[in-house]
């Protein structure tokens, strides 16, 4: 439709087109909302410092239709806001400049898209402050001493010199004092470098001290150099390594360094040529910080200069090329654990002892706690995207009950099971909080509750269906009595179907999905072919690969650091963490969930080279009780008041369908 | 949370046995959804329902009366089986709570989702 009121050619037609585009990308990644009617602001879609445009550019373009009353570029933000003094001017950028094509600092075409929109919009680019317990002291030597320590700094001597120096992937880097090693982000602390730190520096660091700008001596120092482009992937300094106190001497060039909480809150904070960076507290053991590689920087545009963070007055951003930068990054070598108060990221703190095997009611209820149900509310996002497609004969089961029967599913996760028949009446219940409001917001009927106490009464259902649930309960009185309760809720005749993961992952000569889940493409498409020469598969669909509770969506890791693990039946010993994708050797075993995906939807560039972040996926352990054959059959019959009426393995599991007598 | 759902549901905290049905329920806020009306799920639905249950819970939300029991035929009656099906299934209570009958404990509904969670020291072993 031609809302301009004009008939448009083609080209006119193309700029229409991705105008509207433009309005609908920047609503759903950035949440800004345009309008149709005209008011004085416009969003500048593709006229951002995101796209390399710059400040100055981009009023050459905007200030021949009117008075630019303020100009906000977000900082790598691929869009700006203009507010005009007037509608009738904002209304001619609008109607003039749309499609406008201009060239951006490296020479690329960039063609800008105006939309209205309502002033409440820029609300949205709020404030923010430093990371707590950063410093950033500017001018802290001259420019005389810049010069003298770059020039102190020898990049040419021999690699086989000892001297230390590396070129990594995006820059390099030299140590004195101790070496850091990259391979596992820490120091030989018994291995100190010969000569210390240089004499140049020394007389440096003691005036620092001697001014308060540092509190302690350091003993290691990294050089690093970087050339435009370059950067240095959002890590955390090993806590283990070094103390409390770091120190970053910039020369050469200013650069922004980007800080980040791990709550994905992210400061970019500029480092001034000449200015120390200390880090200490939160801002060094619990934020992040890198250096994104890029050739520009956005800097407020009036004080160039200036340290601090970035985005306080974001009408008054404009990019600035980079130049070399060196870095002198001043650090104490630690020789106790650190006992700082981010156990979360703390690598002395980290390795929690695993629990052990339950030697009563009370420790398998702790355990249970919190390796089954404090994980499961941890993973309840994560796991639940990775848990969609309905197992085959769960669903075989569910439709062949009669329509109107009344089916209970004691630990539905998810839900996934509660809406494949519609000619069921469904309800469920999971410990988890999480879980059940997913079920929900799919209009399921769902409750909180325990699988030992399921506040359903006696002889209502139908059928009931336990899938993947029993096998977390930590003793055998414990499985028999989830077992009893969910008979509990059947009337005479009624049926439950129990899944368990088996022991075994191998029968017959064949893997299970859970074994095989780690082969690669060509024999995933294998196992989709077997999976069709299967008995029994009467949905047509491709289940989740795996085992219906194991980790399917992420790649199997060795938690070789939580190893030291022998493979047994244990009991009074510690319970072994099991790897994925891997056959089980113990019965009663921790299995690794490494979290995914909730934090960086941000779109930052990602972490590369050889200094890999600290900040990598959480890792949960759920506990388990791995069934072996025979074994849930031998449960059921100790209940009395059921029969077995058919017992089976699938995929790595063990399932029995049960009748009440 | 469905008033059919109510009528399963019973509390399990230790020692009330079968007193605890049926739960007594408050409602502050209800929706109702519709739901495509199926008579002859609805009709298959009566039995299972424990009938005194549901007149309470239906009086409790001031919802449309309902008789003591299911009149004879009921399974033809298309008046009755859609009231009957918008009282079990489309009537949706979304904030309040449940009581226990005998112990008076109280379960929260929030967002539709009865905790029926009780501590260590409710729970029957």
């Amino acid at each position: 439709s031609n809302h301009l009121g004009l008939k448009l050619n083609k080209t006119e037609k193309k700029f229409l087109r991705k105008q509207t585009k433009a309005k609908h990308t920047l609503l759903k990644h950035e949440g800004i909302k345009a309008v149709s009617y005209a008011t004085q602001s416009l969003v500048v879609a593709n006229g951002g410092l995101g796209n390399g445009v710059s400040r100055k550019q981009l009023l050459l373009v905007l200030e021949p239709c009117g008075h630019v009353e303020a100009l906000f570029m977000p900082p790598n933000k691929p869009y700006s806001l203009v507010r005009y003094k007037t509608v009738e001017e904002s209304r001619k950028a609008y109607t003039t400049l749309n499609g406008k094509e201009i060239v951006d600092d490296l020479g690329q075409k960039i063609i800008l898209y105006f939309n209205f929109v309502e002033k409440a919009q820029w609300k949205n680019l709020e404030l923010q402050a430093l990371p707590p317990d950063l410093k950033i002291v500017e001018e802290i030597i001259s420019s005389e001493d810049e010069r003298v320590l770059l020039e102190s700094i020898n990049w040419t001597q021999d690699t086989d010199n000892q001297n230390f120096e590396k070129s990594l992937k995006h820059r390099r880097v030299k140590h004195f004092g101790y070496e850091f090693c990259y391979k596992n982000n820490n120091v030989d602390k018994d291995k100190p470098l010969p000569g210390g730190l240089p004499d140049v520096c020394v007389s440096f660091l003691e005036k620092w001290l001697k001014e308060g700008y540092i509190k302690h001596k350091p003993d290691q120092l990294t050089i690093n150099q970087y050339e435009p482009g370059h950067g240095i992937p959002p890590h955390i300094d090993t806590h283990s390594a070094f103390e409390d106190e770091i120190a970053s001497l910039s020369l050469g060039s200013e650069v922004v360094m980007d800080f980040k909480h791990p709550d994905g809150v992210t400061v970019q904070v500029m480092l001034p040529r000449r200015s120390l960076l200390v880090m200490t507290g939160e801002c060094r053991y619990l934020w992040t910080h890198g250096i994104t590689p890029r050739k520009f920087d956005t800097i407020p545009a009036s004080e160039q200069r200036k340290g601090g963070i970035i985005t306080s007055d974001i009408g008054n951003l404009t990019l600035c090329k980079r130049g070399m930068r060196t870095s002198f990054t001043f650090r104490k070598v630690r020789h106790t654990p650190c006992n700082c108060s981010y156990s979360s990221v703390c690598d002395s703190q980290r390795k929690e002892t695993p629990p052990f095997f339950p030697k009563s009611d009370m420790e398998a209820l702790q355990l249970e706690q919190e390796h089954v149900h404090q994980v499961y509310e941890e993973i309840a996002q994560h796991f639940s995207s990775t848990r969609h497609s309905p197992w085959p004969h769960i669903v075989e089961f569910l439709k062949a009950l009669p329509s109107a029967s009344i089916v209970a599913d004691i630990g539905c996760g998810n839900g996934k099971y509660l809406g494949v028949n519609k000619e069921l009446y469904m309800i469920g219940c999971d410990r988890s909080q999480s879980l059940v409001d997913i079920c929900r917001e799919r209009h399921c009927q769902a409750f909180v509750c325990d699988a030992l106490a399921v506040p359903i009464r006696s002889g209502s259902c139908d059928a009931c269906i336990s899938i993947a649930v029993i096998h977390h309960f930590a003793t055998a009185e414990r499985r028999v009595a989830a077992l009893r309760e969910l008979v509990r809720l059947l009337r005479p005749g009624g049926k439950a179907l129990v899944y368990v993961w088996a022991m075994e992952q191998e029968l017959n000569n064949q893997k299970s999905k859970y074994l095989r889940g780690n082969r690669t493409s060509q024999g995933k498409k294998e196992e989709i072919n077997s999976d069709a020469s299967m008995e029994g598969l009467l949905v047509k669909q491709v289940p989740d690969l795996g085992n219906e509770d194991s980790e399917s969506s992420v790649p199997s890791i060795n938690d070789l650091q939580e190893g030291g693990y022998q493979s047994r039946n244990i009991t009074n010993s510690k319970l072994p963490i099991h790897t994925n994708r891997t056959s089980f050797h113990s019965q009663d075993i921790l299995v690794p969930w490494h979290l995914k995906g909730i934090h960086d939807k941000d779109g930052v560039v990602e972490p590369f080279g050889p200094v890999r972040s600290s900040e990598t996926s959480p890792v949960f352990h759920r506990y388990y009780h791995v069934f072996c054959g025979g074994e849930l059959e031998a449960a059921c019959q100790t209940l009395g008041d059921v029969s077995i009426l058919q017992s089976s393995y699938d995929q790595g599991n063990w399932c029995v369908i049960l009748q009440k007598l | 949370m469905k008033l059919l759902t109510h009528n399963l549901l019973s509390s399990h905290v230790r020692g009330v046995g079968t007193r605890g049905f049926p739960l007594r329920l408050q409602a502050t806020e209800v929706r109702v959804n519709p739901v495509e009306f199926n008579p002859e799920f609805v009709a298959r639905m009566i039995p299972k329902v424990e009938w005194a249950a549901l007149v309470e819970a239906a009086n409790t939300l001031h919802l449309a009366e309902i008789p003591t029991e299911p009149a004879e035929g009921y399974e033809h009656d298309e008046a009755f089986l859609r009231k009957m099906h918008h009282v079990l299934l489309e009537v949706d209570v979304l904030e309040g709570t449940l009581q226990c009958p005998e112990s008076g404990r109280l379960f929260p509904i929030t967002r539709g989702i009865p905790n029926m969670l009780l501590n260590e020291e409710e729970t029957e072993t």
